[in-house]
């Protein structure tokens, strides 16, 4: 076991070789074509082209004799492949312009009709005799073993075209999937950019079909960028995670399928980059559940802790300095066990000075600006939002530690003005910064 | 062509079965949700066989269940990775699928020492040989039957909330309806229809009498209820097409065009699914040819 191990590891046998690099090209090169399938929302149309591709292979299948090819030809069935798969794709796009139906029926309604009639014809083939399906059943579900070295020139060679394409029109790609309608009017070449991305994905469906068959391509168009977008926002980096994906997941799976004989290799590498996806949904840097959980708690924390003390200092606004907790307590809606050790926490800090009771305190030097800064931010907001709601809410960053860093002097001035204005009406309290002596 | 009381019953099976998809399908459409079918059908695989390996039988009851399972956790997972992961709606399913699929490959090779649970037959289902019965109706019909009795009392009885969840769910809850249970239910129908009709038509017949029925009935009418009937209309005929182009004319067709004189009659549920293509491809182009013309010539006759 161990000793087969090493020998698959260290690329002992020249088939194991050639499989490899096959295998890992391809998943690079998906990962980097699905990142933008991605972004664009069209994942699944992996899923309608690896479908589509079959009436074009059992097609090419049955002409073979007729052009004299063998029909065990790879290329000549990648040929069939890619016409019937451009033909799907053609078809998509002939239903979403033409009807009613939106992208996902025209995606479903591609893939069973096309796959349909893949089935029927390749149950004719089925029925010839000395079972030549066989050679059909290894695109169906993928088997990279059977990868020539011819194969594997012509996966390293698609896959170094889909590397040079998206990374010659890297910003052009960025541009069609963020903003295409800026692009369509700054006169950028939308449609041929689409058709080129869409006849990218094309060409790694078809080179997918030996790897992982027509039935799992889908599954690295879509697994390794969906993963790769835990861990950065950033789109370069996305695209070079997505590929290393993918590439490790085809590594992982073959590895393991030398090891599992028998097992078949496209499922293994599907799985492998699920599992991929898995770690990356929990631990993902970016958007994981675990960093994106701590996040929303040093939020809530945060939050609490202004709550806290500008109740303090609400109360201590109407006259006394110090505080005691049922005062604290009646201002908002909070527990009391929550509040005292949000208190005690406070006077931890050093922003509160207690009484040896712990029933009431009161702020020290340090503890009433902080509270007098949040005070005021919030008031002014108060009547930012009050005065000018017509202006777009979401344009403002509310969390900015000073309002200056959001609005512009002059229209602070006058909110303070209008703050000490509406304090006059009482229709909010005054404002603390104006108290200063 | 030779017509056996066998290819009656193969033709009573297909439109049954395509007829019950088509019910479900119609409201998937409604709900931009049609690769669900295809999700489901493909995830439902490991399903299959851990209820198989579990139950160390071919006894359906088992592996229905887990099969309808499988196809509720896909629903249930892509959602949750959708909303707490933030991923796209069809990246999100095309995770959970594609590694269920993965995974149930893998399990039904490691269970084919024990039994013949074919991922091929699965696919592409094997109608002719499961109509193949010693009793009068062969049990697949009553099967069949059953599941498009059962789809389309639900549709009667929930037709307004269907309704309402698929065109304004947010209306529907304030209005009381529990849209996401709807949904909820909809998805557990699509599942246990999906694993009731490819155990005997295969998966390929369902994923395209879930949605080109239902596609095709949107061209002829803008009503809910009217493109119901024609849903069942449209299936109904795709059957009865596909399986007499299966016997007949399409290996005829196919032969001239590849040259070839030795192929037999093809699959029967993969022609129903193309013929559906056929009829919705046809009905399109005549739409959009009426779409042109008809203002010219009402101009006409005016």
């Amino acid at each position: 076991m161990m000793e087969s191990f090493w020998r698959v590891l260290l690329l002992q046998d020249h088939n194991t070789r050639v499989v490899m690099a096959g295998a890992c090209l391809f998943g690079a090169a998906a990962g980097l074509a699905g990142t933008f399938l991605l972004l664009r929302k069209r994942s699944l149309l992996g899923d309608t082209l690896g479908h589509a591709t079959l009436p074009g292979i059992t097609l090419a299948f049955l002409l073979a004799e007729t052009f004299g090819i063998s029909p065990r030809s790879f290329l000549w069935l990648a040929l069939g492949a890619t016409i019937s798969g451009v033909a799907g794709m053609g078809a998509v796009l002939l239903i979403r312009k033409t009807s009613r139906l939106k992208d996902d029926a025209a995606l479903a309604i591609v893939l069973s009709v096309f796959f349909g009639a893949g089935i029927a014809m390749l149950s004719a083939i089925q029925q010839l005799p000395g079972g030549q399906a066989a050679g059909l059943e290894r695109l169906i579900y993928g088997n990279p073993a059977s990868m020539t070295s011819g194969d594997a020139w012509f996966v390293l060679l698609a896959s170094l075209l889909v590397a040079g394409v998206c990374g010659f029109l890297f910003k052009e790609f960025t541009l069609l999937c963020f903003d295409e309608a800026y692009a369509l009017t700054a006169g950028w070449p939308v449609r041929p950019l689409d058709a080129l991305l869409m006849g990218l994905v094309v060409l790694v469906t078809i080179v997918g079909l030996q790897t992982v068959g027509i039935l799992l391509v889908v599954a690295l168009l879509v697994i390794p960028p969906a993963a790769a977008r835990f861990w950065s926002d950033d789109l370069r980096a996305m695209a070079l995670v997505a590929a290393a994906a993918g590439a490790l997941s085809s590594l992982v799976g073959v590895v393991a399928s030398a090891l599992l004989p028998g097992l078949p290799t496209g499922a293994l590498i599907v799985l492998s980059a699920a599992l991929f996806f898995g770690v990356s949904l929990l631990i993902g840097k970016k958007r994981g559940l675990v960093i994106r959980l701590l996040l929303e708690r040093e939020a809530g924390r945060r939050l609490r802790r202004e709550h806290v003390l500008r109740a303090i200092f609400e109360c201590a606004e109407d006259g006394q300095a110090v505080v005691t907790l049922e005062e604290v307590l009646a201002k908002r809606p909070w527990k009391k066990n929550e509040l005292r050790s949000e208190i005690g926490q406070l006077a931890d800090d050093g922003l509160l000075t207690t009484e040896p009771s712990g029933i009431s305190f009161q702020l020290n030097g340090r503890g009433d600006s902080e509270a007098r800064r949040l005070v005021r931010n919030h008031r002014l907001w108060e009547i930012y939002l009050l005065t000018h709601a017509d202006v777009a809410p979401a344009r403002v960053d509310r969390d900015a530690d000073l309002i200056e860093h959001v609005l512009d002097q002059r229209l602070v001035d006058e909110l303070e003005d209008l703050l000490d204005e509406k304090a006059r009406e009482r229709l909010v309290p005054g404002n603390p910064e104006k108290k200063l002596p | 062509m030779i017509w056996t009381e066998l290819d009656t019953w193969i033709v009573v099976t297909g439109a049954l079965t395509a007829m019950a998809c088509a019910v479900p399908g119609v409201f998937l459409l409604l709900n931009k949700q049609s690769m669900l079918g295809d999700a489901i059908s493909h995830a439902v695989l490991p399903g299959l066989a851990i209820g198989f390996l579990v139950s160390g039988t071919r006894d359906p009851l088992p592996m229905l269940i887990g099969a309808v399972l499988a196809g509720l956790f896909t629903g249930v997972v892509s959602g949750v990775i959708e909303r707490r992961g933030r991923v796209e709606t069809g990246a999100s399913l095309g995770v959970v699928f594609c590694s269920l699929f993965a995974l149930g490959l893998i399990l039904i090779r490691i269970a084919a020492d024990h039994v013949d649970l074919d991922p091929g037959c699965v696919l592409y289902g094997a109608l002719e040989l499961a109509v193949i019965d010693s009793a009068a109706v062969p049990r697949i019909v009553w099967q069949s039957g059953a599941i498009l009795l059962l789809n389309l009392a639900l549709a009667a009885v929930f037709f307004k909330e269907l309704q309402l969840a698929a065109f304004d769910p947010r209306f529907a809850k304030a209005s009381g309806i529990p849209s996401g249970w709807i949904q909820q239910g909809l998805t557990i129908v699509t599942a246990l229809t999906t694993v009731v009709a490819f155990e005997s038509v295969g998966s390929i017949l369902v994923i395209a009498m879930l949605i080109v029925p239902g596609a095709t009935a949107m061209l002829l009418s803008r009503r809910v209820s009217g493109v119901l009937f024609w849903s069942l209309v449209v299936a109904l005929c795709s059957a009865v097409l596909g399986h007499l182009l299966a016997i007949s004319t399409a290996p005829a067709w196919l032969g001239w065009l590849t040259g070839r004189q030795d192929l037999g009659s093809l699959s029967s549920a993969g022609m129903m699914a193309a013929s559906a293509g056929g009829i919705f491809f046809t009905l399109l182009a005549a739409s959009r040819l009426v779409q042109r013309f008809l203002p010219a010539l009402q101009k006409r006759t005016l």
